[in-house]
């Protein structure tokens, strides 16, 4: 680990490719005539200019500098099949439960192809949790309040998309002085064998003022990726789309954990905005593991909106073979005295390709800032790659901003060390890749999904690398 | 019997000699110290025999009857080679109980003895911790990190302890001791001398011979081993600076060959 990238000044975006395929428009309409009478009357302004949004800026190329290193043509190419319908048939239970995080005490809500799938669900009583396509007609006004109001439809075309095409999603509100015990676990199956298939989830979270609450949106497929001995079988074959939009909102002193775990199909497509609005004196530590997918591009908006917050971006990534994992964070310190951590660290094999792209604002009134970034990077292949950024721009002038960007490969003198001691020169190494994930898995607070992963890193370790 | 026996050994780096023409021989039950300033190549004969492969090397290093530099790093250790590093090295992420049973499993393993268990290892861990008066709660952190200087250094003899080696280097465990720490680590290092195993003390300065008593002393200088003696040596040593054995005419005849 030796090089520090210093900070480079943002670009100016690109003018985006124009042309959205008319396929899109006739679609969306096709939906809308199809919808209309169920989606609520406030929702359809909302979709409209979320199709209006992506007609204008169209799928992303590598002329735009927020894609610049991930080129998502692949996934522009495929046909156009949105799952606009509840499944016909859901899996059973015993394949679902495959899924499931062992040891985890948790609420439950499983989502089919992006629907939700009460049957397969077991949510604890007195939690305020539903499909979001059950909330748009029991919880109106809250919806109507908060749905699509933080994400930015006009700078992101997948997220216009999925304003555009959403049918479900998780719908979790805690409300002001409340606090939900156990864990929710969201699990999101994608099972679709169709090319080009997708599902476009949307999840609202709302924890009210002095809430407490903790939350895993987990990512996966049926047949399951499977990291077993030997060899890595690749879950389903399609390639497919999952194009999600999370929106939480935390109140004042509200206390938030967001774990998003993804671990799709390798042939899948997996494009993620989380976006995160706090209000003062709230917390919130939001862990980002990326594990599966063809392609994952994952985008977190933080936006410190009162004194006195702290955050926490954790993020994990691990490339094999030819993986494309991106995340792109964006911590936006609006208000004064707010502290922000992001510790980030990719291990890279194969010809795996890792983007970390982390963005700090810092407003003019947010002084008393303190914000923090690492970006850790292990390339254990010479054709494994890693492009990191660090983005600062800062225009108050009392703060406290740091950020440093590492790459390289293991280190030798501690595998020297820990060979000097007897340990073999391969486990020596699969000790540092292992501790190299722990650093990251410990700051996890819920022990079963530290278990989980601590699992899934060995079983990747031995297989040959990562 | 001999444990270690040095023939000859010369050592270069990018074309520079370092070692040039080392012997030695260290035999079962004794604590041999060698001592000299800074740049004499101390260090640097401490990690050929731990096994480091940066230097050419010539000559030859048996030990225990077999040829030592042609094993790895990992075997020489497993066969009862230990060396207390003088910078050790901090493993963000790997716990230190993790890695010393990871290790002391290793050896086991190596010597045909069944691996033990987490509750076997800890009921050892905690009677050598006493030995080097070291607060448990080390355990349970990553090693060496975050360790204060002192802390590192008494935790490379209790790791010389739980793995009890059959030779033991100390490169410089000194430097960095304060005296209440240098007598715990010295009386350690007492306590883990056995008729059937010995110690080689890489040191700069004497105040570790006071506590840790020599059969031996040798004076590297220049690469080469310039004087032995036994352990008043050292004392004299002290008292009179290392001029005045650089400038013994011995050591001049030494040298210039």
């Amino acid at each position: 680990m030796i090089q520090t990238e210093k900070m480079s000044p943002a670009r100016k975006p690109v003018a985006p490719a124009p042309t959205a395929g008319q396929s899109f428009l006739a679609k969306f309409e096709e939906f809308e005539r199809g919808r209309v009478r169920q989606s609520p009357d406030w929702l359809y302004p909302i979709r409209k200019a979320g199709i209006a949004h992506f007609a204008e800026l169209g799928f992303p190329t590598v002329q735009n500098e927020e894609w610049r290193y991930t080129n998502i043509a692949p996934i522009a190419k495929l046909p156009f099949h949105p799952i606009l319908e509840r499944p016909a048939s859901l899996p059973a239970l015993k394949e679902i439960e495959t899924l499931f995080i062992p040891g985890l005490k948790c609420s439950r809500m499983v989502f089919v192809d992006g629907h939700y799938a009460p049957e397969l669900s077991a949510i604890a009583d007195g939690i305020k949790a539903c499909g979001l396509s059950e909330a748009w007609k029991t919880e109106a006004r809250l919806l109507e309040r908060h749905l699509g109001r933080y994400v930015h439809c006009e700078e992101n075309a997948f997220v216009a998309l999925n304003t555009a095409f959403f049918t479900d999603g998780a719908f979790i509100h805690i409300p002001a002085n409340s606090q939900i015990e156990d864990p929710v676990h969201l699990l999101f199956v994608s099972r679709s064998s169709e090319p080009g298939s997708s599902s476009h989830p949307r999840n609202l979270v709302i924890a009210e003022r002095g809430s407490r609450c903790r939350i895993i949106e987990h990512y996966a497929s049926l047949p399951a990726l499977s990291e077993s001995k030997g060899s890595r079988s690749n879950g389903s074959d399609a390639p497919t789309l999952t194009n999600a939009v999370t929106e939480i909102v935390v109140g004042e002193d509200a206390s938030v954990e967001h774990c998003k775990w993804q671990a799709e199909s390798l042939s899948a497509f997996h494009i993620a905005t989380l976006q995160v609005q706090q209000e003062g004196k709230s917390r919130v530590i939001q862990h980002s593991i990326s594990t599966g997918a063809k392609i994952a591009r994952i985008d977190i908006h933080l936006v410190l909106g009162g004194e006195g917050i702290e955050s926490i971006l954790n993020g994990l990534y691990l490339g094999g073979g030819d993986q494309l994992v991106d995340h792109h964070t964006v911590v936006d310190h609006a208000a004064p005295r707010c502290a922000s951590h992001e510790f980030y660290n990719g291990i890279l094999d194969g010809k795996s390709k890792g983007v970390f792209n982390g963005k700090i604002f810092v407003r003019k009134d947010a002084q008393k800032t303190d914000a923090k970034q690492t970006s850790r990077n292990l390339l254990l292949s010479d054709e494994a790659t890693i492009d990191t950024k660090p983005q600062l721009e800062i225009f108050a002038d009392d703060v406290k901003c740091t950020h440093g960007a590492t790459v390289g490969q293991l280190n030798e003198e501690e595998i020297f060390y820990l060979r000097s001691r007897g340990i073999g020169a391969e486990n020596a190494r699969r000790m540092l890749i292992h501790a190299f994930a722990s650093d990251v898995i410990n700051r996890i607070t819920l022990a079963p999904i530290r278990e989980e992963l601590e699992k899934l890193m060995s079983e990747r370790l031995d297989r040959e690398g990562v | 019997m001999s444990i270690l026996e040095i023939k000859n050994l010369k050592a270069s780096v990018d074309g520079k000699q370092i070692l040039k023409g080392i012997n030695l021989t260290v035999n079962a039950g004794e604590t041999h110290a060698i001592m000299g300033p800074n740049g004499s190549g101390k260090s640097t004969l401490a990690q050929i025999l731990v096994g480091r492969k940066d230097y050419s090397v010539e000559g030859r290093v048996r030990y225990d009857g077999k040829d030592l530099l042609d094993m790895d790093v990992e075997e020489r250790a497993r066969e009862g080679i230990f060396l207390a590093f003088q910078y050790p090295v901090e493993i963000p992420g790997v716990n230190s109980t993790y890695f010393l049973k990871a290790a002391y499993n290793e050896i086991r393993k190596h010597r045909g003895q069944p691996e033990v268990d987490a509750m076997e290892f800890l009921t050892l861990v905690k009677e050598k911790m006493k030995i080097l008066e070291l607060d448990q709660s080390l355990l349970n952190r990553p090693v060496n990190e975050g360790f204060s200087g002192g802390e590192k250094k008494r935790n490379e003899i209790f790791q010389m302890a739980v793995l009890d080696p059959k030779l033991a280097i100390l490169d410089e465990t000194d430097s960095g001791l304060d005296i209440d720490a240098l007598k715990i680590v010295a009386s350690g290092v007492n306590k883990l001398k056995r008729a059937d195993n010995a110690q080689i003390i890489i040191t700069h300065y004497q105040r570790l011979l006071n506590f840790i008593i020599p059969d031996f002393v040798h004076v590297l200088f220049d690469g080469r081993i310039i004087r032995s003696g036994g352990k008043e040596l050292a004392l004299e040593l002290e008292e009179k600076g290392y001029d005045w054995i650089v400038k013994h005419p011995q050591a001049k005849e030494l040298v210039a060959s």
